[in-house]
């Protein structure tokens, strides 16, 4: 099935191989793969960011390939890398690095750091973002656009329930009391507010691991090869999160929409909520009343995941191109292109380097709730990455599912979990 | 005129579609045979032969086994609703009651519309709170439903947009059949007394036996083949309680990479298809009265 796929594909991608080949004294050319859908408000920026660099490169071209979701992207990357034909540099989640690095398709970038202006460069990315670009003392992956979770809350209904509304919950135990005096019902009992609201209709471990870590747990080791999903941490996690729908009954039952959570909150039918802080912009244009942004709430700590995609220079292209790629990779992520890419997007600038410029200074001061992501950086934990991400990300969703929908009690989920991820990764060792 | 001039000539008329068909099923089709007794390759590690250990652990998959599961009661709840549908609808629009080119219209309007537009509709009639649905059940009491994100309606809701869905096409085709019925045979019945329920169950209902044949087996090959609206509706969830067997051979595939197991889950799924097939043709086939 797949040599078949593979071959249709090398004969489409062959006739591009022509067009370079009489092109040779020109610029060198370098594919560019971006997750995004053609034609959104992203691809001005990106386009914008390549032409400027474009103008301070003369001697490279860059060709910005819009390929859809994550998922497509790395789908179409993998596919045309085993038909022989990869772009030079993809964005790609960071937490599918060992899948990256188990089909051979990715090049280390330690043969291209060489100067000291590199090695300062590569020195300024924060460290937490570096775990998931980073396996067997070589680094694979550039941070780029990374995001973590962040709470919201309504002020309004805050006021309304007599609480202060500039101050959201700071532990386990305030969201759920708050949480409890915010749910409304009318007269039959049905709901028509609810306290607090998280996502958990896809990649729900994210939200998990957030949880786990203000819980002084793990849910995998960075290495990739092993999970710790029937952890007294992680079960007592699951369980606190579950409760709020089962239990205390202020959140709603079973699975949670990532689309519709915040438009339940710009209706009012969630008065708090945890979403990726890529949803920052989307919350200030859109909420028709005040609202809050803080860290996520901490239990015996803070803690809070990360998430997002890398840059990846490919495997099986020219050196020359490598090159190119890797010296695109490097200006897209410096000081001044990551603190302009972060407040056009709202994607976190993972270097501090970004943060101090004059723009995102002025950034943060006219929009204070910016730097909430900022802040949690000291708190933040990579997103679970391991060998065959997609499969043990998709195993330990089920077991929050079954547990969140009250099919299975979350110590059974999990161990159930565990047992299949222990499966799964007992090759990898 | 020799034998093999026209041999030569037959073959060279049939060679488009016969290179079509090999390139784009027949070698597929039989890589994918092949590739389901083999581990799947990863970079460094090649391809290994392994015999018949990707079928063997389907069985202890509990993904495979949910979505077979699912996938029966998706098929036995939505092929009789859809066919019972779409035979009502072609008698009503075949009628002579007014308004029929504006029914036949609505009727067949959800067939033409892509299904990723028309699931993207339906995530909003479905939306816990303020979705159509629970729009409409709310001034009867009915508290808001998590339709899509709760197990026990999931599977439920994915099928009444199927059958929503598919009816009107089927409905394509029970309409030429009913107007290619004599109306000198409802005269005759009408004549003789038989009341409108008695020539339906055994005049119309009979003649339209081969349209309802061929209905079935596409309506039943629709419902292993259809799962744009899993990927947007449900994503499979939750905990796999809307999982279909096509949806979970894509996600093995392409989502997790493991070719290996998705081969044999695509055998799986074609020696099923073609079972059901067998059945239809062979035992149906001869039940069924043709003019």
């Amino acid at each position: 099935m797949r040599t078949h796929y593979g071959n249709w594909l090398g004969t489409i991608l062959l006739g591009t191989t022509f067009t370079f080949g009489a092109a040779q004294a020109a610029p060198v050319e370098v594919n560019f793969y971006y997750p995004v859908a053609i034609g959104g408000p992203v691809t001005k920026i990106v386009d914008d960011l390549i032409s400027r660099f474009e103008a301070s490169h003369p001697d490279i071209k860059v060709k910005a390939i819009y390929s859809g979701t994550y998922s497509e992207t790395i789908s179409k990357s993998l596919a045309a890398y085993k038909a022989g034909q990869p772009p030079e540099v993809a964005v790609m989640l960071s937490a599918d690095l060992f899948t990256l690095i188990d089909e051979g398709a990715i090049a280390p970038l330690d043969g291209f750091i060489k100067t000291d202006e590199d090695k300062a460069w590569l020195k300024g990315f924060s460290p937490v973002f570096m775990t998931n670009s980073q396996s067997d003392a070589k680094t694979w992956g550039i941070p780029f656009q990374r995001g973590t979770t962040v709470f919201f809350w309504n002020k309004d209904a805050f006021k309304e329930a007599g609480l202060n509304p500039d101050a959201g919950p700071q532990n386990w135990e305030e969201v759920v009391d708050f949480a409890t005096r915010l749910t409304r019902r009318d007269t039959n009992g049905n709901v028509t507010r609810w306290g607090m609201q998280v996502p958990s209709s896809l990649t729900s471990y994210w939200l998990l691991q957030g949880y786990v870590a203000q819980n002084g747990g793990t849910i995998a080791e960075p290495t990739g090869d092993k999970t710790y999903f029937d952890a007294p941490e992680v079960v007592e996690a699951l369980q606190y999160w579950t409760d709020l729908a089962l239990k205390h009954k202020v959140m709603k039952p079973g699975v949670i929409e990532w689309a519709t959570n915040p438009k339940d909150f710009f209706e009012g039918r969630a008065a708090m909520f945890t979403t990726t802080s890529g949803n920052l912009t989307n919350v200030k244009t859109n909420a028709p009343f005040p609202f809050g942004v803080q860290m996520l709430p901490e239990h015996k700590k803070r803690g809070a995941p990360t998430s997002g995609g890398n840059l990846y220079i490919f495997n099986g292209t020219a050196p020359e191109k490598q090159e190119a790629a890797f010296q695109f990779v490097k200006w897209l992520t410096s000081a001044d292109q990551s603190a302009e890419w972060s407040i056009k997007t709202g994607y976190i600038a993972p270097r501090d380097d970004a943060w101090n410029t004059d723009a995102m200074q002025a950034y943060v001061k006219e929009f204070p709730g910016a730097a909430v992501p900022h802040d949690q950086i000291p708190h933040m934990v990579p997103e679970l990455s391991t060998h065959e991400n997609q499969r043990v990300a998709r195993v330990i969703d089920d077991a929050i599912e079954a547990a969140l929908t009250g099919a299975k009690t979350p110590a059974d989920a999990l161990a159930a979990a565990q047992q299949e991820a222990e499966r799964i990764l007992q090759d990898y060792r | 005129m020799t034998g093999a001039k026209n041999q030569i000539t037959a073959w060279l008329l049939l060679l488009p579609a016969v290179v079509l068909l090999a390139a784009f099923t027949h070698v597929p089709a039989v890589m994918t045979f092949i590739n389901s007794f083999y581990s799947t390759p990863r970079g460094t590690r090649p391809a290994k032969f392994k015999g018949v250990d990707q079928y063997a652990n389907m069985l202890a998959d509990p993904v495979f086994l949910a979505a077979l599961k699912n996938n029966a009661i998706y098929a036995i709840g939505t092929v009789p609703a859809a066919i019972g549908l779409s035979l009502l609808m072609a008698l009503i629009v075949n009628s002579s009651i007014r308004g029929k080119s504006l029914l036949r219209m609505s009727f067949f309007l959800p067939t033409v519309l892509p299904m990723i537009a028309v699931a993207n509709i339906w995530l909003f009639f479905y939306t816990p709170g303020y979705g159509l649905i629970d729009r409409v059940l709310a001034p009867f009491g009915f508290a808001e439903t998590n339709w899509l994100g709760d197990p026990s309606t999931a599977l439920g809701s994915l099928m009444v947009l199927a059958v929503w869905k598919e009816a009107g096409f089927f409905m394509i085709f029970y309409l030429a059949a009913l107007q290619q019925i004599s109306p000198s045979l409802s005269e005759a019945a009408s004549l003789e007394g038989a009341s409108r329920w008695y020539f339906f169950r055994r005049v119309t209902f009979p003649l339209l036996m081969p349209t309802t044949l061929f209905v079935l087996i596409n309506a039943i090959i629709n419902s292993f083949r259809l799962i744009d609206h899993v990927i947007v509706l449900t994503r499979g969830g939750p905990d796999n309680a809307s999982t279909l067997l096509l949806y979970y051979i894509y996600q093995t595939g392409f989502r997790f990479w493991d070719t290996g197991y998705a081969a044999a889950l695509t055998m799986v799924l074609l020696a099923l298809l073609a079972a059901l097939a067998f059945i239809q043709f062979g035992v149906l086939d001869r039940k069924v009265h043709y003019k």
